[in-house]
C-alpha cells in the first residue's frame, strides 16, 4: 500500500510521519506516535472519545485520513495545558467533579475549548448542542456543562486581563 | 459487628469532605491510561475473533489452513486447542466453540497476526459449516418443555452450591422463596393486581490493569479475556493485543438480561399489603457467567422494598440463542422495579390510595422481616420516600409548557444489597514514605466511581495524616496489588473501605507504639494528627516523616526503636448464611440493603408522543457519605443512565441477530436529551459493618428510573405504555390507541 511523508504540527510542534494511505488521524496519534490521550471508542465517528482540533475545528479524528492533514495543525488533550497551567476547561471540569471515568474527558475538553473559542459566552443550550457528539455514560453531563460554563467566563477574565 | 471509630471525634479528618477525585489531574490532561493505551512496542501482535454467524447449529467443520498459509499471521486456535470449561458460578462454556454454537457472535477461532488488518483477512479466510439448529429466542418459552435444549450436559457441569440448575431443561438457575401462605392470603385481600412486564431487552496469569472506562457490568467476570490468553498462549514471548470493535462490544460481551416478569400482589383496604406472588423469567442468553446470580438476587429481593407478610416466588435463568446475559448496573434491580414499582402504584390506584401513602405504610422498615426471615438492618427509606416526594412537590399539579403537553409526576423506590458470594473479600497495604506520605495498595480497581480517592480518604482519616499526602498506587498489578474479590457489586467504599481502614489503623498502632517506647509513655496517651505524633501527656511532638522509615534512635546511644512502617488489613464478612434451596429462608440473605427514591416530574407531547423529563429527585441512604460530592455525582450519573434506558436503549433482537450494534441506531442520552435540573437528596443511617457507616452508591443510582418515568407518564396520560423504552413513537401509538388523540 502507498506511503506518504506528511508534515504537520501537533501541539505546536512540528511532526514528520509516513503513513500508508488509509490510516485515519487516530491511528497515527495513538498507533503511530503513541499519543494515547485522544481515545478510541468506536472508529466511526459516533462518540467523540477522539475529538481533537484541526485548524481549530473540533473533528473526530476517526474520521479523518492522516494524508489529509499535511500542512495542518492539531490539538490534542495533551496541548491544552500550557507551562504546567491547566487550560480553563481543564480545571473547571475537576472543580465541578465532571470526570468520572475519563474515557470521553480528552474529546469533551477538546470540543468544550472549541466552543469557547469560537463563542466566549455561549448560553447553556449552546453548551448542551456543542457537546451532543461527545457521548458519556458515567456523569449525567450536567456537572459538565456547568464546568464549560464556568470555563468560558475564565477564559473571558483572562482575555481581558 | 462494629468497624472501630472512635479515632474519628479526635483529630481533623477528610471523611465527609468533598476532596477532589485524586485521579482527576492526569485524567484530563491525558497521560492516563487506560488498557488500551498501554505500549508494548513493536513486537506487538494483534488478535481478531472469528464469530459464529448463527444462533444455534452444530459446528461440522472448521478448516483454518488457508489463514495459516496468510503472510504474517502467527497463530491460529480453535476450540480442539481447549477443551476445558469455564464460567464463574456454573462452567457451561468453553473459551472457543466446541461441536455447537450458541449465538451470533460465539467465538469459533482466533487469528494473531502482525497487524489488525491481516488478522481480518485471516478471519475472512477461516471457513466453518454449519448444521442449523432450532432456537430459542425467548425465556418464558425456553423455560418450557416444548423449547430445544441448548446445554444437553447440564447435569455434568461443575457448579456453586448455592446455583440450582434443572438438567433435561433450558434452565439454569432456579430459585424459590416460600414465605407464609400465598393462598390463604388472597381470600382476605380487598385489592389485587396482577400484570406481566416484558422489560428491557437486553496464579498463572499476571493482570495489569490500568484504569478501567466505565465499567457499569459489561467488564466484569471473564468475557474477551480468556481469548486473549488462549491466543497468546501459542505465541510465548510475544504480546498479543485484542481489541473489540465497538459493533463487537455490543454482542460479544455481556449484555444486561432480558425478563419476562409475573407480578401478582393484594392489599386489605387499609393499604396494607397481604400477598405477592412473583415469576420471573431471565432472558440467560447462551451462557451463565452471572446470570445465574442476577437470578438469585431477584429472587432474594423479590418483594421489593416492601413488607410482604405472604410471599412466593420463582425466579428462572434461562439458556436462550441470545447474546450472554450478564451484569449491567444494577443487576436485575432495575428490571424487576421496572414492573414492581408501576403494580405497586396501580395497587394503590385500586384502594384510591395516595402512592406515596401507599409506599409509606408498606415500605421496609428498620426491623422488619423480610422475605427471606432476614431482619432488616437500621435503614432511612421511609425519609428518602418522604424527601423525594417532597422536593418533587408531590400533589401539586403544574400547568403544562404549552397547551399540546400534558405534565404528570412519577415516583419509585428500591432497594438492593451487593450480589456476590458470602464470604467476597478485601485487603489493603499501608505504606509510610520516606517524605512522611502514605501510599495505599488495594486490589479494588478505579473505574470511575472514584474508589481510589475514597480509599485515601478513609486511609487519611484513619491514620491521622492530610489526605494531599496520600497515594494510591496504580496501576494495579496481580504480582503486588493485594487481593480485592471483585470490583462490582457498588460493594468497594464499603468493602475495600473496611479493609482499608483496618491497614491504616494497623500502621498508626505500630506508630504509636514505637513513639511510645522511645518517649517512654502509653501509646494511649498518643495521637497522629495532621501528619504528627503528638503526646497528649507530654505535649511532645513529631512529624512522621522523621520515623516512619528509619525509627527513632533511643538517648544514650541505646540504639533504635521502630523501622519501616507497613499496615495490612483485610476485611471479609462472615455471618451471610445459606438459603434453603426450597423456601429461601436463612437468617442473612445478604449483607445489607442500600435503598432510595426517585421522583420525576415529566412532559408528554400529544402530538408527538415525545416524553420530556423535566426534573429529577434522587434520595438515596448511602449510611455516611465519605465524600457527598461524588455521592452526588453517582446519583445524577445514575439517574441519566436510567432515564436513557426508559427512553431511548433497546438491544434489537430479531432471531438471535441484534439489528442495532452501533451508537447511532443503539442511542444512549447525550447532552441534549437530560433535565436542567437533577437534585441528590443523601440520606444517613449508618451501616453498622461500614467504615464510618457507609454503605455502597453506584448501581442503586439508576434502579428506580425506569418505573418512576412510566408513573409519571401514567399521571400525565392516564397510560400504561408497556415495556420500555419509552419512545415517541411507542407513546403516540399508545395515545392512538387509548383514544386520548386521533390520528
Amino acid at each position: 500500500m502507498a506511503q506518504h511523508a506528511i508534515t504537520l504540527t501537533i501541539n505546536g510542534e512540528w511532526e514528520q510521519v509516513v503513513v500508508p494511505s488509509q490510516m485515519t488521524l487516530l491511528q497515527m496519534l495513538r498507533e503511530k506516535l503513541a499519543r494515547t490521550g485522544t481515545k478510541n471508542g468506536c472508529m466511526a465517528g459516533e462518540c467523540g472519545a477522539c475529538t481533537v482540533l484541526l485548524n481549530g475545528e473540533p473533528v473526530n479524528s476517526c474520521m479523518v485520513l492522516a494524508v489529509e492533514c499535511d500542512g495542518m495543525h492539531i490539538v490534542t488533550v495533551e496541548g491544552l495545558m500550557q507551562d504546567g497551567v491547566l487550560d480553563p476547561v481543564q480545571h473547571t471540569i475537576i472543580e465541578h467533579g465532571g470526570v468520572q471515568c475519563g474515557f470521553c474527558t480528552p474529546g469533551i475538553l477538546i470540543s468544550a475549548r472549541a466552543l469557547i473559542d469560537r463563542n466566549p459566552d455561549p448560553s447553556e443550550d449552546e453548551i448542551r448542542e456543542a457537546l451532543v457528539g461527545n457521548l458519556c455514560r458515567c456523569t449525567g453531563y450536567l456537572r459538565i456543562v456547568d464546568a464549560v460554563k464556568d470555563a468560558a467566563a475564565l477564559s473571558r477574565q483572562a482575555a481581558t486581563l | 459487628m462494629t468497624i472501630e471509630t472512635d479515632i474519628s471525634h479526635k483529630i481533623p479528618h477528610p471523611i465527609g469532605d468533598n476532596v477532589p477525585r485524586v485521579d482527576a489531574r492526569e485524567k484530563v490532561i491525558g497521560s492516563a491510561l487506560f488498557a488500551d493505551d498501554l505500549q508494548f512496542g513493536p513486537g506487538l501482535l494483534y488478535a481478531r475473533i472469528k464469530r459464529s454467524t448463527l444462533p444455534h447449529a452444530y459446528i461440522k467443520r472448521i478448516d483454518t489452513s488457508r489463514a495459516r498459509q496468510l503472510p504474517g499471521v502467527k497463530a491460529v486456535v480453535t476450540g480442539e486447542d481447549y477443551p476445558g470449561l469455564i464460567g464463574l458460578y456454573l462452567q457451561d462454556r468453553y473459551i472457543f466453540c466446541r461441536e455447537r454454537v450458541r449465538y451470533v457472535g460465539d467465538p469459533v477461532a482466533g487469528v494473531a497476526a502482525i497487524s489488525e488488518e491481516i488478522a481480518e483477512k485471516a478471519l475472512d479466510l477461516i471457513e466453518v459449516e454449519y448444521e442449523p439448529l432450532p432456537g430459542v429466542f425467548d425465556p418464558e418459552f425456553g423455560a418450557s418443555p416444548e423449547a430445544p435444549v441448548l446445554h444437553p450436559d447440564l447435569g455434568q457441569y461443575e457448579v456453586a452450591n448455592f446455583i440450582f440448575p434443572e438438567p433435561g431443561s433450558n434452565i439454569s438457575n432456579h430459585f424459590r422463596v416460600r414465605k407464609g401462605d400465598v393462598e390463604a392470603a388472597w381470600v382476605q385481600c380487598d385489592a389485587i393486581v396482577e400484570h406481566k412486564y416484558r422489560s428491557i431487552s437486553q496464579s498463572d496469569v499476571q493482570v495489569i490493569a490500568p484504569y478501567v472506562g466505565g465499567g457499569f457490568g459489561c467488564k466484569a467476570g471473564v468475557s474477551m479475556e480468556a481469548l486473549a490468553v488462549a491466543i497468546a498462549w501459542k505465541l510465548r514471548g510475544r504480546p498479543v493485543k485484542l481489541r473489540l470493535t465497538r459493533e463487537e462490544e455490543f454482542y460479544a460481551s455481556f449484555v444486561r438480561q432480558g425478563v419476562v416478569a409475573h407480578f401478582k400482589m393484594g392489599c386489605d383496604k387499609d393499604g396494607r399489603l397481604l400477598a405477592m406472588e412473583n415469576k420471573f423469567f431471565w432472558d440467560g442468553g447462551a451462557y451463565t457467567e452471572y446470570g445465574v446470580n442476577i437470578t438469585r438476587a431477584a429472587g432474594y429481593s423479590s418483594s421489593g422494598p416492601y413488607d410482604v407478610p405472604n410471599m412466593k416466588t420463582d425466579s428462572y435463568c434461562v439458556y436462550t440463542n441470545h447474546p450472554v446475559g450478564g451484569p449491567m448496573r444494577g443487576f436485575g434491580m432495575p428490571e424487576m422495579h421496572a414492573g414492581l414499582e408501576q403494580c405497586i402504584d396501580e395497587l394503590a390506584y385500586a384502594i384510591h390510595m395516595d402512592p406515596v401513602q401507599f409506599r409509606k405504610i408498606n415500605c421496609i422498615k428498620t426491623g422488619s422481616t423480610l422475605i427471606t426471615g432476614m431482619t432488616m438492618h437500621p435503614t432511612g427509606l421511609t425519609e428518602c420516600l418522604v424527601k423525594a416526594a417532597e422536593a418533587i412537590g408531590w400533589g401539586r399539579k403544574d400547568p403544562p409548557s404549552a397547551p399540546n403537553k400534558r405534565r404528570g409526576k412519577g415516583i419509585a423506590l428500591m432497594w438492593k444489597a451487593p450480589a456476590m458470594p458470602p464470604n467476597a473479600g478485601s485487603s489493603a497495604k499501608v505504606a509510610l514514605n520516606e517524605d512522611g506520605t502514605v501510599t495505599v495498595s488495594v486490589g479494588g480497581q478505579e473505574i470511575g466511581q472514584g474508589s481510589f480517592t475514597i480509599a485515601a480518604q478513609i486511609a487519611a482519616a484513619a491514620l491521622g495524616v492530610p489526605v494531599e499526602t496520600v497515594r494510591v498506587a496504580s496501576p494495579l498489578d496481580t504480582n503486588y496489588s493485594p487481593y480485592e474479590w471483585q470490583t462490582v457489586a457498588s460493594r468497594l467504599t464499603w468493602s475495600m473501605g473496611n479493609a482499608v481502614s483496618a491497614a491504616a489503623r494497623d500502621a498508626r498502632q505500630q506508630i504509636l507504639e514505637m513513639v511510645a517506647k522511645a518517649w517512654n509513655e502509653k501509646p494511649e496517651d498518643l495521637d497522629i494528627i495532621d501528619g504528627k505524633v503528638i503526646s497528649y501527656r507530654s505535649e511532645e511532638s513529631i512529624p512522621l516523616k522523621n520515623i516512619v522509615i528509619y525509627g527513632i534512635s533511643l538517648p544514650n546511644n541505646e540504639g533504635w526503636v521502630g523501622g519501616p512502617v507497613l499496615g495490612r488489613g483485610t476485611f471479609m464478612p462472615t455471618y451471610v448464611t445459606g438459603l434453603d434451596a426450597e423456601t429461601g429462608q436463612g437468617p442473612r440473605a445478604v449483607v445489607h440493603y442500600t435503598v432510595g427514591a426517585q421522583a420525576v416530574e415529566v412532559e408528554v407531547d400529544t402530538d408527538t408522543g415525545k416524553v420530556e423529563v423535566i426534573r429529577g429527585v434522587a434520595a438515596f441512604d448511602v449510611g455516611k457519605a465519605i465524600n457527598p460530592d461524588m455521592v452526588k455525582a453517582q446519583m445524577e450519573g445514575g439517574f441519566v443512565q436510567g432515564l436513557s434506558t426508559a427512553l431511548f436503549e433497546s438491544l434489537q433482537l430479531k432471531e438471535g441477530i441484534l439489528q442495532n450494534p452501533s451508537f447511532v441506531d443503539y442511542r444512549i442520552a447525550t447532552s441534549a436529551d437530560v433535565p436542567h435540573n437533577i437534585q441528590a437528596i443523601i440520606v444517613e443511617t449508618p451501616q453498622d459493618d461500614g467504615p464510618w457507616g457507609a454503605r455502597g452508591i453506584g448501581e442503586h443510582a439508576m434502579v428506580p428510573t425506569i418505573p418512576a418515568i412510566a408513573n409519571a407518564i401514567y399521571d400525565a396520560i392516564g397510560i400504561r405504555v408497556g415495556a420500555p423504552p419509552y419512545t415517541s413513537e411507542k407513546v403516540y401509538l399508545a395515545m392512538l390507541d387509548a383514544g386520548l388523540i386521533e390520528e
